[in-house]
């Protein structure tokens, strides 16, 4: 656990990342080879913006926005189905804050739940287990969105569920992976030299899961928790690899992540789910094995199966000039979209990536909106 | 344990006692005292604010909604540099409210009256059904005179821009009782202003705008101050004061404390050559972190606040938007 301490006096100390910003112009000067380094995850995306850390590096050394925003990913037929769920009768639909107002096809949550239907957000999936108690008569749903980080959660509530006798409630899990949506993008000639990973994913995974990656595109990826000084030096050994032509996984964030990550938590996720064939990222297209489903020992709480009717399959997404998609690959920013902060607000967002805390354009919309 | 009846508040008998033997006791004035359809009061120039409080829990460390409904609507009368002199209170109170609780809040509103010399010159009592209001509601509208013109139109670029103490004392302090998170240390910041602000006017210190950072904090006000005036607030973070307490409460939650309310710290706007008498005022006069914050700039991009990190890097400080949700993942 953080203390305080640890967090101003280490990981967001000036002193430290002035030290590192220096040690990072050092390592660059005289290079004129851009570094192009993707984070992943929308947590670091986040702390990018909000630390304003590109502000500080040489004009090579860029970020690239990537994919890591689970709500951001979800394509518009499984915020339907959410939505088409919610307004069975009898129904309670429980998920996390963060798809509120998420906009589907033709609604969202928020809009669905002004109009009567019961939708309730929680801070932990945990919580399900009382509201399902309390409402016997009612079928609660809980819509499971979230990386590896996530799904032990969902794992654990499944199991408590089950040692509670409780039968009124089941699941629709839309839980994604991390990997595999970076090998797409390597093998769809993304323009990127290294790869800033989240921490807290190898904390379940532990650290080998991008092995492959870099083996097979020979790009670094390097683990890195979420303050400054996480980020910078995070950035500073990836520079230090590229320089040397090196590619290396390598922890980053050894406070927090072991070699082999939380066993005992991914036994959990084991038993209760399985690879999908396939699923369909929001903006980057159909992804091989790149997500969870429940086992089909499992089907009895399975939502998409038991209200198969009410969960639609992929259709053409709407889209109205959104660049979502091309943001979520690395291949646009924020401020490169029409609609930003003008038809686009976190209050009216026209595409995900505005609607989470995570989502990159709702990070430049809070940090960046009217800078010049 | 007694409690609230809806007869005392319909006017009749048992209504007069509720007066006499609480708010006549406790508020007691010769202006009150007439009892009178209306109060009559001599006013010149007069800033006049109103406000209605609610607030679960109603007492909490640092103060109670009595207390804050005395040192709010002054503290509004106060950031318009005029003296707070007269008030007028309405309770809304639910049935079955505790009457020690009652007595312990109007105390507590009695005792806040006297920092400031203000007097209550007439009032109103409702009992409502349960259900109708939670426990108690209190409105308060604040009479002062005004001693120098002070308002958001006066701000102009190369003012200096000043807090008088820690930020996000009072919002951090409620939102811990309402989710029932114990962290030791956060205390409502709820106290009357006027004593700082007479300071300063004594000292004829040329303020050019006063705002409590009530509802949406900081953030809130310097961005009203921004487009109000049309220009361009630079922030320096590293120096805004926020105690150890909400530091850490505002990060485990994973809320910015810029959007959480202050009940007793404000911003003033004030010509650069004045600023450091006023902090040494302000220092003087029970406001020890009173400290220098920002400055004002042409609004060459529009108006906006931004601050500038410890780090050297610049990122906008919006108005709070949004529910306040936990991050998820
Ligand atoms: S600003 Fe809005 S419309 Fe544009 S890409 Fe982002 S989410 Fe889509």
């Amino acid at each position: 656990m953080l203390t305080h301490e640890d967090l101003y006096q280490r990981l967001r100390s000036k002193d430290s990342v002035q030290q590192l910003t220096k040690q990072i112009w050092q390592a660059v000067e005289g290079d004129d080879q851009p570094f192009r380094i993707m984070e992943v995850c929308g947590g670091h995306t986040y702390a990018i913006v909000k630390y304003g850390l590109d502000q500080l590096l040489p004009s090579g050394v860029k970020f690239i926005h990537g994919p890591g925003c689970p709500v951001c990913v979800l394509p518009q037929h499984r915020i339907d189905a959410a939505i088409q769920l919610a307004r069975r009768p009898e129904t309670i639909l429980v998920t996390l804050g963060d798809m509120i107002r998420v906009p589907g096809s033709r609604s969202s949550l928020q809009q669905t739940r002004a109009e009567g239907a019961d939708v309730r957000f929680v801070y932990s999936p945990l919580e399900t287990i009382q509201i399902a108690r309390d409402n016997p008569d009612r079928q609660v749903i809980y819509y499971a969105i979230g990386f590896e980080t996530t799904t032990p959660m969902t794992a654990l509530l499944i199991d408590q569920a089950r040692h509670a006798d409780l039968n009124n409630l089941c699941f629709h899990t839309n839980h994604v992976l991390i990997p595999p949506a970076m090998n797409l993008l390597m093998e769809q000639g993304a323009n990127i030299d290294a790869f800033l990973a989240p921490g807290h994913v190898s904390v379940i995974t532990g650290v080998d899961i991008y092995e492959p990656i870099v083996k097979r595109f020979g790009t670094p990826v390097v683990i890195s928790g979420f303050e400054p000084v996480d980020i910078l030096s995070a950035v500073l050994s990836i520079i230090r690899q590229l320089k040397k032509g090196l590619s290396c996984c390598e922890n980053n964030y050894a406070r927090s992540v072991r070699e082999s990550g939380n066993q005992k938590a991914r036994d959990l996720v084991d038993r209760y789910f399985e690879l999908r064939s396939d699923f369909l990222w929001r903006g980057i297209g159909s992804i091989p094995e790149s997500a969870l489903q429940l086992k089909p020992e499992f089907a009895a709480i399975d939502a998409e199966r038991a209200f198969a009717e009410d969960c639609p399959q992929a259709g053409e997404e709407q889209s109205s000039g959104c660049i979502c998609g091309a943001i979520l690959c690395g291949h646009a920013s924020p401020l490169d979209c029409s609609l930003f902060a003008g038809i686009c607000t976190p209050q009216r967002p026209q595409g995900s990536c505005m609607v989470s805390n995570e989502g990159a354009c709702a990070a430049y919309y809070r940090y960046r909106r009217t800078q010049s | 344990m007694s409690r609230i009846q809806l007869a005392q508040g319909s006017g009749g008998r048992e209504n007069q006692q509720l007066i006499r033997d609480l708010f006549l006791k406790y508020f007691s004035n010769p202006i009150l005292a007439q009892l009178d359809d209306a109060a009559v009061v001599e006013c010149g120039t007069t800033a006049v604010s109103t406000d209605t409080f609610t607030v679960h829990p109603l007492e909490f460390a640092g103060g109670d909604i009595g207390k804050l409904a005395i040192a709010g609507t002054t503290n509004d009368v106060a950031m318009r540099a005029a003296c707070p002199e007269y008030l007028s209170v309405g309770f809304i109170i639910e049935e079955g409210l505790e009457t020690e609780l009652l007595e312990r809040i109007v105390a507590s509103m009695s005792s806040e009256l006297q920092v400031t010399g203000a007097r209550i010159i007439t009032g109103d009592t409702k009992v409502v059904p349960r259900g109708a209001v939670d426990r108690l509601m209190i409105n308060t509208t604040g009479f002062g005179a005004v001693r120098a013109d002070c308002s958001v139109k006066r701000i102009v670029p190369g003012d200096h821009i000043l807090i008088s103490g820690p930020i996000a004392e009072h919002g951090a302090c409620i939102y811990a009782a309402r989710e029932e998170i114990a962290i030791a240390g956060l205390t409502s910041d709820c106290q009357s202003l006027w004593p700082a602000v007479k300071a300063l006017l004594d000292h004829e210190v040329p303020i050019h705008a006063m705002r409590d950072a009530t509802r949406g904090g900081l953030a809130a006000v310097l961005n009203e101050w921004a487009e109000q005036s049309s220009t361009r607030l630079m922030m320096t973070e590293e120096v805004i004061p926020i105690s150890e307490a909400v530091r850490g409460f505002t990060e485990i939650l994973g809320i910015d404390p810029y959007i959480l309310a202050c009940e007793g710290a404000f911003l003033l706007s004030l010509p650069a050559e004045n600023s450091s008498e006023a902090i040494d005022i302000l220092h003087r006069c029970g406001h020890p972190d009173a400290v220098l914050i920002g400055q004002v700039e042409n609004a060459d991009n529009g108006p906006q606040v931004i601050l500038t990190s410890a780090y050297g890097t610049q990122r906008l400080l919006d108005f709070p938007y949004g529910e306040i949700l936990p991050r998820i993942c």
